[in-house]
């Protein structure tokens, strides 16, 4: 008996390739399940009609969606702007062509805050994506599409970028697993930049399985791009089932104990911690006193690298132009005003601020010497534990709306995700339970962030998938 | 703090054109975020070394090797206004 | 030269842009070209497509390796690239890849003169402005070719230690031979490959604080760079005199009015918000690098021109070989063949060679360093006159052969004996009686038509200082 296109849609990357292989399932079926599906959550910014022509390898027959800020060769790319309105690049980035040469197939680019500066997916100039979980609810950000074709059954893994949290928090939002590998693992090149010493390319998927699949066929070294490591020797499937002789490291001065946690996201963690211990692992009480700065390095780095990331889109090369009657200075002003919205504005501010004459000292000086602490506070910290673990967002889903008038209530959510990217390790969020959200209504989502030393994914992963079969947390039901 | 004159200079470095409306609210948008940013000047930051950059590696290089060049026609399709194989835009002095 | 050098004294500081002559652009796999259609040699990361990422081309890094270590620089252990933030149309990425507060070397000596510093960075577009005049005033629109963006560039600074136009104009020739022995570059100014800019100020004689400083852009030859300087001076020193002041601004010198205008425009004043680029990683250059780099950087034209001065060549002959490698490695060459006093070989070399190649024109050719030591061992040796030399250099530079041979058979070689030589000179003595005369009254100028007659006897063999030795001596003078 032929599964049903509901029920194609609730597989794993893992899960779906596993019945290829037995010759249970027809990966253009496959893909239909999702092409086909009607996309009421705005998820996509354009999808695919067919699977073109996939090349072979570990990810054969894999349908895939990539947010809209990676480069494809001829396939519309905006992320998320009006400024790149009816752009199609000349290339595509490397970590789509690592996806495509691994025999997976492009199902779509999806929606995202422009430039993937947001946390609410409520920037993109294509219109807000609906979090599957509740209508009225925002997917989180800037990936807020990726995650939430993922969590809504649109998608079985999509690729993501996380900044300051842009992967983590949209996936703790929406009930899935979202990973940002160590700083230099997989090849920014083709990846619109918003700020390049913290953008990292990541993957949301509907379980930690997959998350290591995927990375495995990404994490190459890139020589189109200066700062890429790769990861030596892969990563390979975890397996692990216990947590016992690892060490969780908690910081009460980084901790659910913050000021702005709902208390449902508080005791959902509390329980988390319960469960570490159950599985044989040891909560560490350690200190990390500078990332609860984090939040005010990151403002101020990511948008003074932003403000020069975002110079080049000036009406000359590509993209939108206007003002073309009068000089070049109004031409630009014209095609800047025009093409960005306002959040994007509001950072190009914030950074070109922060980086002039007579402020560099206060802001952006001042900024990479906390920067410094933030890192060597996790690196004392991971002397003594193998993961420091924290709820990833404060708060679960929030109402559309709720938060756009007030930008740094907005930045707040961004508290206990901003600080590894700074200090470049990898984190992963993984659903860690429900909680009613403090305006009330039903039970939504929490995120549990763990994060490790630079290239700790493999163990990373492991962790994580212990304490996934652990939890045994519901993903949503995919309706038809 | 930043003033609405500040916000116009900041403005005009940037090349964006704000509106007389955007101008206001820019100004008391920024003074929030930068109020809470400037928390980072009350820790003490002596002798501690900027990272502007984590990861720790030097001289990766390319070889001289050429490669060919795009075709024009696929560099310029996307231009807003190219003219005889180049790039036209308004005059900087005009 | 006008008065106010009396009261003043000038400060001048270069800023010169080399291109490097690298295959590929700084940052992307693209051929840099020269007088190619706009915008064929360009791709996505030249023309700052969103996405794209700079890679460091490695060949630049040597160049620039080297040409620091011809200008006698610290290389930094370390060093960094920045962005320069600023708009216009023939910035692609909307800032400049270049090196701020860690440039690639620095604390280097051209000669008398200090160098600042040594660093990397990106060449901008060309841009044309189309209109009715074509000047960018007058322009209605500009086209930009992306052709040139991103073109590797070594810029240097030098210290504030050049006093005159004069001496800078000098001073930017040196360093322009410097650099193009290294092979780093063409510098060839017509081409753009060399760039000048110039820091000018005046400061009362005697006095240790630095006046303000003018920035003169782009002078395109290294007489418009003199001229420039001069005509700068001159105007910094006419407000002084009126007590003005000197604005700190950039100028511009048109060597055709000679006037000098801003070139300040409307524009905001610059805030280039330099930060460190993320796209890249530090440059540590290793032992092997800098080795690389040093092997590839001969002698220096300064120091050539040092050893040559203490050889006891003439100054002008020492200035000459120092600029000139191919011409310096063939005089050594001649040197290593023959025993002969270097300043003599090098008036061969520079003197006589180069003469008889300038007249062979296109029908000379090159003579083996060593037929060319063998003619001045003859010379040297009396076995054939200086004169006779001469004739046999011209036949070597047309048609090659042995000097010796050339010598025998065109009936130069053997000289003339001194008995044979008084006989001649008693001969043309007696037949220019009238010139003899002259001569023993004290007119010196009379010697020629004697010597004249000799040489025209011994078909040039005879060496002429010998012949007008023997006169005086016949006649007593
Ligand atoms: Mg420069
Ligand atoms: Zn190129």
């Amino acid at each position: 008996m032929s599964a049903t296109a509901v029920e194609l849609r609730g597989l794993t990357v893992a899960g779906g390739l596993e019945r290829i292989r037995a010759g249970e399932l027809d990966p253009g079926e496959w893909f239909g399940a999702y092409a086909s599906a009607d996309d009421g959550l705005n998820a996509y910014l354009w999808r695919a009609d067919d699977p073109g022509a996939p090349g072979e390898g570990a990810l054969e027959g894999a349908p895939i969606a990539v947010k809209d800020i990676f480069c494809t060769e001829g396939i519309p790319t905006t992320a998320g702007s009006r400024i790149l309105e009816g752009y199609s690049p000349a290339y595509t980035a490397t970590a789509v062509r690592l996806l495509l040469d691994a025999g997976a197939s492009l199902l779509g680019k999806t929606n995202m805050d422009e430039f993937a500066m947001g946390s609410s997916n409520e920037n993109s100039a294509y219109g807000n994506v609906t979090n599957p979980w509740g209508t009225n609810r925002v997917p989180g950000g800037s990936s807020g599409g990726s995650a939430a074709a993922v969590a809504g059954g649109l998608a079985p893994a999509a690729l993501g970028t996380d900044t300051g949290g842009s992967i983590r928090q949209p996936a703790s939002l929406c009930g899935i697993v979202g990973l940002k590998p160590t700083y230099g693992a997989i090849s920014r090149y083709g990846m619109i930049a918003f700020a390049s010493s913290l953008d990292q390319c990541g993957t949301l998927t509907r379980d930690v399985t997959d998350a290591a699949l995927l990375l495995d066929a990404l994490c190459k070294r890139d020589p189109c791009d200066s700062t890429s490591l790769g990861i030596d020797g892969g990563v390979s499937s975890p397996a692990r089932t216990d947590l016992k002789g690892v060490r969780f490291g908690v910081a009460p001065d980084f901790s659910a104990d913050a000021e702005g946690v709902e208390a449902g996201v508080a005791d959902t963690f509390a329980r988390n911690l319960d469960l570490i211990r159950e599985l044989g692992g040891e909560i560490v009480e350690i200190s990390l006193p500078h990332a609860q700065h984090g939040l005010s390095a990151y403002y101020v780095i990511a948008p003074a690298e932003c403000s020069t990331n975002l110079a080049r889109f000036d009406g000359v090369r590509y993209g939108l132009r206007a003002g073309d009657g009068g000089d070049l200075t109004s031409m630009y002003e014209a095609t800047r005003e025009a093409g960005f919205g306002a959040e994007v504005k509001r950072r190009i501010m914030l950074g070109t601020y922060a980086l002039s004459a007579g402020y560099y000292d206060a802001y952006y000086g001042r900024a990479l010497r906390v920067r410094t602490k933030i890192s060597s506070d996790f690196e004392q910290a991971f002397a003594n534990v193998d993961f420091v673990v924290t709820p990833t967002s404060p708060v679960v889903a929030f109402e559309q709306g709720a938060k756009a008038a007030d930008p740094m209530a907005m930045y707040l959510s961004d508290y206990f995700t901003v600080p590894m990217p700074l200090a470049g390790i990898p984190a992963i969020s993984i659903p860690s339970g429900l909680s009613e959200p403090a305006s009330g209504g039903p039970e939504l989502p929490v995120g549990l962030q763990l994060a490790g030393p630079a290239f700790s994914e493999a163990g990373m992963l492991d962790a994580a998938l212990a304490l996934e079969k652990a939890l045994g947390f519901e993903p949503l039901e995919i309706v038809a | 703090m930043i003033d609405r004159d500040q916000v116009l200079h900041v403005a005009r470095l940037a090349r964006l054109e704000l509106t007389d409306e955007e101008l206001e609210r820019m100004a008391s948008e920024l003074s929030v975020i930068l109020e809470h940013v400037e928390r980072i000047g009350e820790l003490d930051l002596d002798g501690v070394e900027p990272t502007s950059h984590v990861v720790d590696i030097t001289n990766v290089l390319r070889a001289d090797e050429p490669r060919p060049s795009w075709p024009r026609e696929r560099t310029l399709a996307g231009a807003p206004d190219a003219t005889e194989g180049a790039y036209r835009v308004p005059s900087p002095q005009a | 030269m006008s008065e106010w050098h009396e009261r003043y004294e000038a400060v001048i500081g270069l800023e010169i842009h080399v291109q490097l002559s690298t295959r590929t652009k700084m940052f992307c796999g693209c051929e840099p070209s020269f007088g190619a259609d706009p915008n064929v040699h360009t791709c996505p990361v030249c023309l700052a497509h969103p996405g794209t990422l700079p890679v460091v081309n490695e060949r630049a890094v040597g160049y620039a390796l080297a040409i620091a270590l011809a200008l006698d620089c610290e290389i930094a252990p370390r060093s960094i690239f920045h962005r320069k933030n600023y708009f216009y149309p023939d910035i692609p990425k909307g800032y400049q890849i270049s090196q701020y507060d860690i440039p690639l070397a620095s604390a280097g000596r051209l000669g008398e003169v200090r160098i600042h510093r040594v660093h990397l960075e990106e060449d901008t577009a060309k841009m044309i402005h189309v209109g009715e005049s074509g000047r960018i005033h007058a322009s209605t629109a500009s086209l930009v070719d992306f052709n040139r963006a991103g073109t590797p560039l070594v810029e240097i600074v030098s210290e504030p230690d050049i006093s005159s136009a004069a001496h800078a104009r000098e001073w930017a020739q040196l360093l322009r031979e410097t650099v193009r022995q290294t092979g780093a570059s063409d510098v060839s100014m017509e081409e753009g490959s060399l760039r000048c800019d110039a820091n000018v100020s005046l400061r009362p004689l005697g006095a240790k604080e630095l006046g303000t400083k003018t920035e003169l852009k782009n002078m395109n030859s290294f007489r418009f760079l003199e001229r420039g300087i001069e005509a700068e001076l001159e105007r910094q020193a006419g407000l002084l005199d009126a007590g003005s002041a000197v604005d700190q601004e950039t100028l511009h010198f048109d060597p055709t009015s000679g006037a000098i205008t801003s070139l300040r425009s409307k524009e905001y004043a610059h805030d280039y918000r330099y930060l460190p680029e993320p796209d890249l990683v530090p440059l540590a250059p290793t032992e092997e690098m800098i080795e690389a780099a040093r092997a590839t950087v001969g002698e220096a034209p300064a120091a050539r021109e040092a050893r040559y001065a203490e050889l006891g060549l003439a100054a002008a002959q020492a200035r000459q070989l120092a600029f000139d490698t191919d011409l310096a490695e063939y005089f050594e060459a001649v040197l290593e063949g023959v025993r002969a006093d270097p300043s003599a070989v090098a008036n061969w070399v520079v003197g006589d060679l180069v003469a008889a190649r300038r007249d062979a024109g296109s029908d000379g050719g090159e003579i083996p360093a060593d037929s060319l030591a063998r003619l001045i061992a003859m010379v040297q040796a009396k076995e054939i006159s200086h004169g006779a030399g001469r004739q046999v250099l011209a036949v070597l530079v047309k048609q090659g052969g042995d000097p010796a041979e050339i010598a025998e058979r065109e009936g130069l070689s053997g000289g003339a004996d001194s008995s044979e030589l008084e006989a001649v000179v008693e001969r043309a003595i007696a037949a220019n009686e009238e010139a003899a005369e002259k001569l023993r009254a004290g007119k010196g100028g009379a010697i020629g038509p004697i010597v004249g007659a000799v040489m025209r006897e011994t078909k040039g063999r005879a060496d002429g200082g010998e012949v007008a030795e023997l006169i005086r001596t016949k006649l007593g003078v």
